[in-house]
């Protein structure tokens, strides 16, 4: 039987498209069953696995213009899965998968040292410093294919990897090894109302998410597509979400470049 | 036993020995790693069979297809239906947060009498039948001392069974205050019946159209039925089509746009006169259109252009002569042009003449029911019951003027005009308004002018609310009927806001009612029994869902399977229509109103030098500013430029706050004619000098402590303003000052 090709699922969301509406941090939070607590107005503990952040090109009126830019986990693929949180961590609780490209999270091995944290350049990762409460009744909406997590422990983004997995052994049991690129797709991606999230595998040629971004498998995976980057490129952290913009100061915001760098710069 | 060192040492290490050997520790070890990995108080979800319901979304007007999924008998995540002709499987924040709506902790869980002074929410919870027969106690004494037309209804539905169901119950009972919510839904159906004479709803060819002019729409903020529009607006950006924002803060919409253009805040309707007045003068107009099917253009065109130059424009408006010469242009040229109105998510009306002429400006590029255009769709038509038969209690009561005055004299064209009531409420003595029904709203918090409306709540001696959950309105009421929530009930959903066919979803019951509540439908029959005859008369129905098997017939069968009907083949007529006017010609100045076009502008309230600042209030998909409050999950995605604990922030423009001293995150309190609120200050460089930008749908005062107390309600702070030609609410700011703390 033929090996199996390992997947890189990647993302890669159209900035020119996304409206700032909040439904993916919201159909990520019903997924996940991530908690809430009365105030979440600081939002430096305010656990959502997928952000929207708005940029602004600091121009003044009448010439302002923002963006928004929604932030999943990143799964960094680093150099050959030495992401930067997998590096640091003592416990083994989160780990790059190289047949799926995911970067786990295991919540019953996190002891909660946050080392991830830190080295996590994108803020992706929350720590719950309570345990989660939801009010009276509520709990009846979890649900079961993903662990409400505990006090203590780091959590982030898996790329609904649940959904991954209940499409492997819905496959499996229809007797196939690959799954269709709809038959996995992660919660924000289905809700998105604007169509401006794509999700699939980075690897496979047939995927849009491979068709919209090239990616450019001698340079680590940066893409040949001129209106798509990458956050941060230049750290080398190799990440497989990918975003897409028409506007040149949206671009250039995903780094911090010099007046005479641009995104397509490069080291 | 002697003890010396010798066997107390053989005891010690003996003991220790053993211990080892037993599986004591070894077992206590592992017990004790499993009780670290125990967490009690963490929720295991239980597993199940997993299901997957379709029904409609009920949380605003959009009419979206909602799946839920179902594990065992918990709904546990409500997805986009794809396929659904309205929204094909995209979903909104608040549709998504359904769950927390449906389980969370801000349901009515029983009827619910007051005990306490009306709103200090202390309930009693009484039986179904002690609730309405309170009701019915007050209805019949009322009746029998010919005050049924005392009793009102603000409704947040009107076209479907339920909405119907309470319209024929007041009919029947001799009440014609039945009256709908205020949206920009009244000022597009006004523009219709004026200019084209027909009684129908907007709907927006959006798909199609290949140039969009907006006037304000908050196209990304949640106007129409959100998710069409998002999805509108993403095919926009693949076909290169050109959208024009016209308002004068940088919202999601204008931030999206080719082209924002800042407008000074109320005049956008001259500005539409303005870009008139360039096609007319340059003679772009359709003429196939223009000469053969409409009239009156000859006295608009004269108006037009000897008022509204590019100059005269640009002073009112503060917008470049050439820029309008040129939209104008790029407007009239591209093949389906669209321009759109009604300002943010359209929760509020608008001047009847602003939407006159932006209505006007598609009209002169022709593009009336036809393809990429403004459709005229025709109102639900499956609901035929046999008139009702009143007596003459019921007669005299219909004879009484609306208390809201719509279609007296004076308002002879509107429907319904819920602002005025307060302000009729407090004005006589004793009250107009002896009993009042809230259906699916909640008008104690969406209602500006809080302060008057706080004052005709007092003098309303008897109020129910049918809603779902403890919002404001139920909270201030003296009995809550609690309704069953869209995810527990049969209903019709006879409309989705913009939508450009005819169209009925239907929303199913997912999972049976959580609580003791009851089917507003079921309500309504049972309080018509119980008033016996004639009212009783008028429902020949056992329960509401024999009402609804009544009235699709077979069609309920199919409705169930598919969840939604749609007339994808719809056209409002192959080519033009024939207009209903009494011209049977498009009208652009209608003969009733003829003014009214020339008075598009709306000023605000309040005096210089006293208020010196304007302020705007502004919406986002992120804050659900009408019947529902945003549930957690939604407040959780509010930015902290927005919300910071309990704190509201205004948008300034920093120009506008330095003149002041202000500075970000500085207190402020910002004051306005109708009341004032301690704010915070954030600085954005988007909102236009002068301004001051208040976010809608925070300030909420029930609910739950995830959003009660949470910020201020710009509703507290504006105050209606009567449109002179309509009476429709066409307040689209207020003046305001903001001042150091």
């Amino acid at each position: 039987m033929k090996h199996e090709q390992a997947k890189k699922y990647g993302m890669v969301i159209d900035l020119d498209k996304c409206t700032g509406c909040g439904a993916c941090m919201v159909a990520c939070m019903a997924e996940n069953n991530v908690p809430f607590k009365e105030d979440e107005t600081n939002k430096l503990d305010s656990i959502t696995w997928m952000r929207v952040y708005q940029l602004t090109n600091g121009k003044p009126f009448p010439d302002t213009d923002i963006c928004y830019l929604p932030r999943p986990c990143m799964h960094c693929e680093g150099d050959h899965g030495h992401s930067p949180c997998v590096s640091v961590c003592p416990a083994t609780a989160t780990d790059y998968s190289m047949d799926t490209g995911i970067v786990s999270q295991i919540y019953t091995r996190c002891f909660g040292c946050r080392y991830c944290m830190a080295a996590c350049p994108y803020h992706a990762r929350y720590f719950n410093w309570w345990d989660p409460v939801w009010p009276n009744g509520m709990e009846k909406y979890l649900n079961p294919n993903v662990s409400p997590r505990m006090r203590g422990v780091v959590e982030k983004c898996s790329f609904c990897y649940h959904r991954y997995q209940l499409a492997k052994d819905r496959a499996f049991m229809e007797g196939r090894r690959e799954l269709e690129e709809e038959e996995y797709q992660t919660a924000c991606t289905q809700a998105c109302p604007a169509g401006a999230i794509v999700f699939g595998d980075l690897n496979n040629k047939t995927h849009r998410v491979h068709q919209i971004v090239q990616p450019d498998p001698a340079h680590a995976g940066r893409p040949k597509n001129p209106k798509a980057f990458r956050l941060l490129e230049r750290l080398g952290t190799n990440p497989k979400v990918y975003y897409l913009s028409s506007r040149e100061w949206v671009r250039r915001s995903g780094d911090h470049y010099l007046p005479h760098e641009g995104p397509g710069g490069g080291h | 036993m002697k003890m010396d060192r010798r066997s107390f040492l053989s005891f010690l290490i003996g003991g220790a020995a053993g211990t080892t050997l037993s599986p004591l520790p070894w077992k206590l070890t592992d017990d004790l790693a499993i009780w670290s990995q125990n967490w009690p108080w963490t929720p295991v979800p239980a597993g199940g069979e997993v299901t997957f319901v379709e029904t409609t979304c009920m949380l605003c007007p959009g009419g979206c297809g909602v799946t839920v999924r179902k594990v065992g008998d918990r709904a546990v995540k409500i997805e986009g239906t794809p396929g659904h002709p309205v929204n094909d499987g995209g979903i909104c924040i608040l549709g998504l947060s359904g769950l927390q709506l449906l389980y969370g902790p801000t349901r009515v869980p029983a009827p619910l009498r007051r005990a306490g002074g009306r709103g200090e929410n202390h309930w009693e919870k009484i039986s179904w039948d002690d609730a309405l027969a309170l009701v019915v106690e007050k209805l019949a004494a009322l009746r029998e001392n010919r005050l049924s037309h005392t009793l009102a209804c603000i409704s947040g539905t009107d076209g479907g069974t339920v909405g119907r169901l309470m319209e024929r119950f007041l009919t029947a009972y001799g009440s014609p205050n039945f009256i709908r919510t205020p949206s920009m839904r009244d000022a597009y159906e006004m523009t219709l019946h004026l200019m084209q004479g027909v009684q129908a709803s907007a709907g927006f060819d959006v798909e199609n159209a290949d140039f969009i002019l907006s006037f304000g729409s908050g196209i990304l903020e949640g106007w129409g039925s959100p998710v069409r529009m998002f999805r509108a607006h993403s095919a926009w950006k693949e076909k290169g089509v050109k959208v024009v924002q016209i308002e004068p803060r940088l919202s999601n919409t204008a931030a999206k746009s080719d082209k924002w253009l800042p407008v000074n805040p109320g005049t956008e309707a001259v500005l539409a006169l303005g870009l008139a007045h360039v096609i007319l003068k340059e003679s772009l107009h359709r003429k196939e259109f223009v000469d053969f099917y409409a009239s009156g253009l000859d006295r608009w065109k004269n108006e037009v252009i000897s008022k509204w130059t590019p100059e005269q424009v640009e002073a009112v408006t503060g917008i470049d002569k050439s820029t309008t010469v040129a939209l104008a242009r790029s407007f009239a040229r591209a093949d389906h042009p669209l321009a759109l109105c009604g300002r943010g998510k359209g929760s509020t009306p608008g001047s009847i003449g602003e939407f006159m002429a932006v209505h006007a400006l598609n009209a002169l590029v022709g593009n009336i029911n036809r393809k990429g255009g403004v459709w005229a769709v025709p109102g639900p038509d499956y609901i035929r019951w046999p008139e009702v038969e009143m007596d003459a209690t019921a007669a005299a009561g219909m004879q009484q003027p609306r208390i809201d005055g719509a279609g007296t004299e004076k308002y002879i064209f509107a429907r319904h005009l819920l602002h005025r009531v307060p302000e009729m409420v407090t004005a006589a003595d004793p009250s107009l308004v002896q009993a009042l029904f809230i259906l699916e709203a909640n008008p104690y918090y969406t209602l500006s002018d809080s302060a008057l409306l706080k004052k005709a709540w007092d003098k309303i001696p008897f109020i129910v609310s049918f809603s779902s959950f403890m919002d404001e309105t139920a909270q201030n009421a003296d009995l809550i009927l609690p309704n069953h929530m869209y995810l527990e009930r049969y209903e019709d959903v006879s409309y989705a806001e913009g939508f450009n066919k005819p169209y009925i979803g239907l929303a199913k019951p997912v999972i049976h009612p959580q609580f003791s509540t009851m089917h507003a439908g079921d309500v309504i029959l049972r309080l018509a029994k119980a008033l016996g005859d004639p009212v009783q008369k008028a429902f020949p129905w056992e329960d509401y869902e024999g009402c609804l098997d009544d009235t699709f017939g077979d069609a309920l069968e199919t409705l169930r399977e598919t969840g939604y009907r749609v007339e994808a083949d719809f056209a409002p007529g192959s080519g033009y229509p024939v207009f209903e006017t009494a011209s049977g010609r498009f009208e652009f100045i209608p003969e009733e109103i003829r003014d009214a076009g020339m008075q598009a502008m709306v000023q605000p309230q309040g005096e210089e030098p006293a208020f010196p600042l304007i302020l705007i209030p502004f919406d986002s998909q992120r804050l659900a500013n009408g019947y529902i409050g945003d549930p957690p999950f939604v407040i959780k995605t509010v930015p902290d430029t927005v919300l910071k604990g309990d704190a509201l922030f205004v948008e300034v423009h920093p120009e506008t706050a330095k003149a002041i001293g202000l500075s970000e995150g500085r207190a402020a309190l910002l004051a306005t004619p109708k009341g004032q609120a301690r704010v915070r200050v954030h600085l954005f460089e988007g909102i236009m000098p002068g301004l001051v930008g208040i976010p809608t749908g925070l300030g909420h005062q029930a609910y739950d402590g995830y959003l009660a107390g949470k910020g201020v309600n710009a509703n507290a702070l504006m105050g209606p303003v009567e449109d002179g030609a309509s009476g429709l609410n066409a307040a689209w700011g207020i003046r305001a000052k903001l001042s150091r703390v």
